[in-house]
């Protein structure tokens, strides 16, 4: 019993440590994937290959100076990343990364890998996901700039609205899977088509994943849809008046937002850590290589889309992706009631 | 166990609370949070109570709730930016044209 | 007792952050604090074994109307309270016609004290009767929602509807294309 605790208590720590790090891993992939975009080599200074420029990135940052502007509000800037990392780290905490195991018959009971199983767990990861605007919109307000302001009001708008798209392009996936715990709907994902297509519901819902991936990018405030930051427009949006340690915790709490969406999409169209070749102990590798092949894409997107204009992105969001949504989400659910009956 | 008049206590409380922001304060944006209270405080007791009587029609009443919660925010607040703009005032008594 | 403890904790988050609430200059510490009390009282309704309705009360209430509040605010960008005279001295140090809204308060709390007391039945624990087990199934929930309240469902989808027609009305600047 005792064991067990411990057990889970290190899958949580371990978690976390990989959360961390892949806010760090994915600072060097972007700027490495944007450099041979870009027909350059990116970061090679630092350690073989650059490899160690995401550590002199957070050094430098450490070392600066911590800057309060005049006339801001001093509870409330400290609160904006702490509540912006925060919700991020959080949003993982009910997702799922790998089938049951004994880690290699170490124990006689199998474990859940991942830090907490709740029976409601899409909706968990939504709800928590939905708390990471405050974070800045709240680092808008308190800055007492006018930039800064202007990046957090479009950041709530922009959020509110893909969060619409990106609720019903979920609901689909829980009508098909018929579950709100996302370790079921990994599971539902297991097995073949005709022997060769593997039962991921990306198959059955290749617009509800690209609403789905469409919405994420604007809900982690990544280009094309990056307004709350756009640097020509408002020198960095929202984060124009943080530096050092405040500053830093900005950009990880995207990148880990990054991460949450790519892993939550890997659970509910990839099929999880379900893949052929590997045995189901070693279904994490499948699950790392997806998540991985999701914040590619991401990269590759931000690199090679330019921004939207604002006015475009409700349009967009309004008049094209939320009604295609609900058409998805209503044709899936007369194709569920059909073939269940 | 916590007993039930415990969790109906906390939303009586939480019910006045609401009740003396609507009558205390004079910003309509208060205003409007205040009734945010008070619809909380009464979704409380009606979870509180159908988790009693065990069944679900606690839990629903508190969905319908919720639905007009933001039926009732969303024009509420465009009621608040329109008052705003003939008046830059958010104090409801800034708003007496049709008083005679 | 942990059990009792997570409530009592809860509770006091709840009614600390929500008289904070009223109690406060700024609308934007207003809009937080309520945040606060919504978030204490999702942890209270999964004590209470609801866990849905939990989620829902962070994503409906903390995640939409909040934000939309928080929005308004940032929008008419309007900190602090008009600073009139009526306004400078304290809610409770007012004339005897402005302590009329305390009085009524006060009021309802003895009404509601005096109910709670003199009501019988109501100290025994909750959940302890049977049948109170299965209250937290989301799909037994979803099946009662979408076959007992059915018609009260497809009411509030009316209602939404309205209130979204309405909304755009009132917000939009006369003259403007709508």
């Amino acid at each position: 019993m005792d064991l067990r605790l411990l057990v889970q208590l290190g899958i949580i720590g371990f978690t976390f440590f990989m959360l961390i790090n892949a806010s760090a891993l994915l600072v060097y992939a972007e700027r490495k994937v944007m450099g041979f975009m870009q027909q350059r080599y990116g970061p090679y200074r630092v350690g073989p290959h650059g490899l160690l420029q995401p550590l002199a990135d957070i050094l430098k940052l450490l070392m600066k100076e911590e800057l309060t502007p005049k006339g801001a509000d001093r509870w409330l800037f400290t609160l904006a990343p702490i509540l912006a990392v925060t919700a991020a780290f959080a949003a993982f905490a009910t997702v799922p990364w790998g089938a049951e195991t004994t880690l290699f018959s170490l124990l006689d009971e199998p474990v859940k890998l991942g830090a907490a199983d709740v029976n409601v767990g899409v909706l968990v990861v939504f709800a928590i996901t939905s708390m990471g605007v405050y974070g800045i919109v709240l680092a808008g307000w308190s800055s007492n700039s006018k930039y800064s302001l202007l990046g957090g009001l479009r950041s709530s708008a922009q959020m509110i609205s893909y969060e619409l798209s990106y609720a019903t392009a979920l609901s689909a996936v829980i009508l098909l899977a018929g579950s709100l715990s996302l370790r079921e709907t990994v599971d539902a994902q297991a097995g073949y088509w005709l022997g060769v297509i593997p039962r991921w519901y990306v198959f059955v819902q290749p617009v509800g994943f690209l609403i789905y991936m469409i919405a994420a990018i604007a809900e982690t405030n990544r280009a094309p849809f990056d307004f709350p930051e756009a640097e020509q427009e408002l020198v960095a949006g929202y984060n124009t008046e943080y530096s050092s340690v405040r500053f830093a915790l900005f950009p990880q709490a995207e990148y880990i937002n990054m991460t949450t969406a790519a892993a939550v999409a890997t659970d509910l169209y990839l099929g999880g850590w379900h893949g052929p070749f590997l045995p189901p102990a070693y279904g994490w590798v499948w699950f790392l290589l997806k998540v991985g092949a999701i914040l590619f894409a991401y990269i590759w997107v931000r690199w090679t889309v330019p921004r939207y204009r604002y006015d475009q992105l409700m349009q967009f969001g309004w008049k094209w992706l939320f009604p295609a949504s609900v058409i998805n989400l209503i044709v899936t659910a007369a194709l569920v009631l059909y073939f269940n009956a | 166990m916590i007993p039930l008049d415990h969790y109906l206590f906390v939303s009586a409380v939480l019910f006045a609370i609401g009740t003396a922001g609507i009558f205390l304060r004079r910003n309509l944006i208060t205003i409007l949070l205040s009734v945010e209270i008070m619809l909380n405080a009464v979704n409380l007791s009606f979870v509180a109570f159908g988790r009693q009587q065990g069944g679900f029609d606690g839990q629903i009443i508190v969905f319908f709730v919720m639905t007009v919660a933001a039926a009732e925010a969303a024009v509420g607040l465009a009621i608040v930016i329109a008052l705003y703009r003939h008046r830059e005032s958010l104090n409801p008594d800034a708003f007496t044209s049709l008083r005679w | 007792m942990p059990e009792t403890l997570v409530f009592y904790l809860l509770s006091a988050i709840a009614i600390g952050a929500s008289a904070l609430v009223i109690g406060q200059r700024n609308p934007m510490y207003s809009v937080l604090l309520l945040i606060a009390s919504f978030g204490a009282l999702a942890g209270l309704y999964i004590q209470l074994d609801a866990p849905f309705v939990a989620v829902a009360q962070i994503i409906i209430y903390a995640g939409a109307i909040m934000v939309l509040f928080l929005f308004v605010v940032m929008l008419l960008n309007a900190p602090q309270e008009d600073a009139a005279e009526w306004d400078r001295t304290h809610p409770l140090r007012r004339p005897a016609i402005a302590r009329f809204g305390s009085l009524l308060a006060l009021l309802l709390v003895v009404e509601l004290a005096w109910a709670l007391l003199s009501a019988s039945g109501i100290d025994r624990p909750v959940g302890e009767q049977a049948g109170a087990a299965a209250v937290g199934s989301v799909r037994a929930l979803g099946r009662v929602l979408f076959t007992d309240y059915v018609f009260a469902f497809e009411a509030t989808s009316v209602l939404i509807l309205v209130a979204m027609v309405g909304a755009v009305v009132l917000a939009r600047r006369e003259g403007e294309a709508p």
